[in-house]
């Protein structure tokens, strides 16, 4: 086969990068559907006047670069308020906020995608609103949003590739690592980008099946 | 008993219900017929309080629905409805469309809510639909799942809002045959509908709506036969040419 | 309570450098949306070929655009590429990394709005005695358009918070490339930062609402 310096501590050391990459993302993906759900509902809740301030902040997080995102909050945390966190919390943190933007566009669709004759049908059986939200419009919106959702997820994941500005050493930074101390780059890209391309892949594929299926009937 | 008081209801600048005095008895099948536009649908909707009204009241067994202090959700376990669109709750199969209210609203157990669904399902004749999704079923059969899931509740009275407008013409009968099996088993019912033969059929009394008005009210032979408001004479004729 | 002093000055006395590189940002988002969507039709064409080794091709580029980090891609293209000899400034890796994942997506967008057109209009199309080329860019392209034209807005907006990863190839003339040289100079890097970030707002919300406008004008039925 062809030659490589590549030993087993640094495939251990990749390893470690992407196992960095996969926690990073599991953290933004829950709190940030979490918190992405909360706002969501908040803002087809109230209506668009009461919502604006909310809407506005989320829509700064969709318009500026992400790698500006994390070097403003590291910057105001540390050199500002001078609390000094760990890069892994900066990361997470300001992951989870670009992850909730993103997910409350998708609940604030998916919500207003169920018709307003299914709901009023719940009402009039005597459902509360709370038992409406619950029973009738979540689960509708759940298969609006999941396709969606789940595309969201692999992009959060991609995009965490990003966070080594603020001293996190995910997969691309491990790989970038490898790259100047033994000059293979075209091989441990290859590695870097087959390990991407092995979780997403199949998901993505998944999310589409999903989205097919659900849109027939 | 419901009474309706000098009932107003505009939307925006447009008055469509335009001071409706009418009282419904225990038993009683009233059906309410007039053209489109005429208010008719909108005073149903009124009734169990999915709209509120500018004046006027209405009243269900003593207690008035638009007052602030009536607990909505506890009046509309009296007041089923039925929808023109039959609004079947597409992620839940035929029996869970059925169940949901009965153990949510009423807080039944599975078994009883169970029991009452496949009761009422096999009333209307889906009894062999119950793990179906509705997405398989005609909308004839929504629509009677649609009356299932409204009587599951077991209420006092049943509106039905052109329940039969939306459906093919084949699927019109299936529907008109449930409603018709209900009223001879004595329940109160309004019912909203562009099906004059089923009106003369089934009704004690028929209503006649036009623009927002109540131009008459009286048995369906009166009302068909020897109308005294002109407006009614001419809708009748029109219908039944 | 804050130690910390905002020299808010500092940053505007930059503001005219800053501007030259969001200039060069633009530009590149531009010129690789351009170049993207003329290569998205190409890759859609291989894909509706019916040939296995073009659709083979078409499908390999999308689903690596779609499912490796952006930052990978330019990556490849400024080391993965130089591993071959072939060595890539920093502008021409940044422009080709980001027209390889804008041709991948838009592939994939034009490849959706194509199936969201039923076949019964480009039969009626073709009942009323139009060509197959005509049928297709008189009753097809134009609703393809429509359906595609959201997309692509938002295609547009990520190719310009794209190209901040410039830096990562040593990209310097775009504005995060010229903020982080300040930055380095004078180590503002709140003020620095939050002026990027406040530019950066307003070219993606003019790009949103300038195709707005354009929908509203071209997309009136």
């Amino acid at each position: 086969m062809f030659e490589t310096a590549l030993t087993s501590s640094d495939l251990l050391f990749l390893a470690q990068g992407a196992g960095m990459t996969l926690i990073v993302t599991a953290i933004a993906v829950i709190l940030g559907t979490i918190l992405g759900v909360v706002f969501g509902i908040f803002r087809f809740q109230v209506g668009p006047w009461w919502a604006a301030p909310v809407t506005f902040v989320l829509d700064i997080f969709r318009s500026i670069p992400l790698l500006i995102q994390l070097v403003l909050v590291n910057a105001f945390l540390g050199m500002v308020l001078r609390i000094s966190l760990s890069g892994f919390t900066v990361a997470c943190m300001v992951l989870t906020l670009y992850t909730s933007a993103y997910c409350a566009e998708i609940v604030r669709g998916a919500v207003e995608a169920v018709p307003n004759t299914t709901r009023r049908a719940a009402r009039s059986l005597g459902l509360t609103w709370r038992q409406d939200m619950s029973y009738i419009v979540l689960p509708l919106a759940t298969r609006v949003a999941l396709p969606s959702w789940i595309g969201l997820a692999l992009g959060v994941m991609k995009d965490s590739a990003l966070v080594y500005i603020v001293q996190v050493t995910e997969l691309l930074k491990s790989t970038q690592i490898l790259i100047t101390r033994l000059q293979e780059p075209l091989f441990l890209l290859l590695i870097c980008g087959a390990f991407y391309f092995i979780i997403s892949f199949p998901i993505a594929r998944f999310g589409g099946y999903l989205e097919k299926r659900w849109s027939n009937d | 008993m419901i009474e309706i008081e000098n009932v107003r209801k505009s939307f925006g600048s447009l008055e469509v219900l335009k001071g409706i005095d009418l009282t419904v008895n225990k038993g009683e099948v009233l059906t309410i017929i007039g053209g489109s536009g005429s208010g008719k649908s909108t005073l149903l909707t009124c009734i169990n309080g999915l709209e509120p009204i500018n004046s006027g009241r209405i009243v269900v067994d003593g207690t008035e629905v638009h007052a602030k202090s009536t607990d909505l959700n506890k009046l509309r376990r009296k007041l089923g409805i039925v929808f023109q669109q039959w609004n079947a709750f597409p992620h839940l199969t035929v029996l869970e469309n059925v169940m949901l209210a009965p153990r949510k609203v009423l807080g039944l157990s599975k078994a009883e809510a169970e029991a009452i669904a496949v009761k009422q399902l096999t009333h209307v004749g889906l009894a062999d639909k119950l793990g179906v999704y509705p997405s398989r079923l005609s909308g004839g059969q929504q629509q009677r799942m649609a009356i299932a899931r409204a009587l599951a509740m077991s209420p006092d009275y049943m509106l039905f809002d052109e329940v039969t407008s939306a459906l093919d013409p084949q699927l019109v009968g299936e529907v008109l045959d449930t409603l018709r099996m209900l009223a001879s088993e004595g329940m109160t019912m309004i019912c909203v509908t562009h099906e004059m033969k089923f009106a003369r059929e089934v009704s004690d009394r028929v209503a006649f709506f036009s623009k927002g008005v109540m131009a008459e009210i009286g048995v369906p032979q009166q009302i068909f036969e020897a109308p005294r408001n002109p407006e009614t004479a001419a809708f009748v004729k029109l219908t039944q040419a | 309570m804050f130690s910390y002093t905002f020299q808010w000055k500092q940053a505007f006395a930059r503001l005219p450098v800053m501007l030259e590189g969001a200039v060069v940002t633009i530009e590149i988002a531009l010129l690789s949306m351009l170049i993207g969507i003329a290569l998205a039709v190409l890759l859609t064409g291989f894909r509706l070929s019916g040939n296995r080794v073009l659709s083979g091709i078409a499908a390999t580029w999308v689903e690596i655009a779609r499912n490796t980090p952006a930052l990978f891609q330019i990556y490849m293209a400024h080391f993965g590429l130089g591993s071959f000899g072939l060595h890539l400034s920093p502008y021409t890796s940044l422009l080709l990394g980001i027209t390889f994942n804008n041709a991948g997506y838009l592939a994939e967008n034009f490849r959706g709005a194509l199936k969201a057109i039923p076949d019964t209009q480009t039969r009626a199309a073709r009942s009323l005695g139009m060509t197959p080329v005509r049928a297709f860019g008189h009753v097809v392209l134009p609703q393809m358009l429509r359906i595609a034209f959201l997309p692509m807005t938002n295609q547009m907006v990520w190719a310009i918070l794209m190209t901040s990863l410039g830096i990562t190839v040593g990209m310097n003339t775009d504005l995060y490339g010229v903020t982080q040289d300040l930055n380095a100079l004078t180590f503002r890097t709140f003020e620095l930062f939050a002026l990027a970030a406040v530019i950066f707002y307003l070219i993606t919300k003019t790009v949103q609402i300038g195709a707005r406008l354009v929908a509203a004008r071209l997309f009136r039925y």
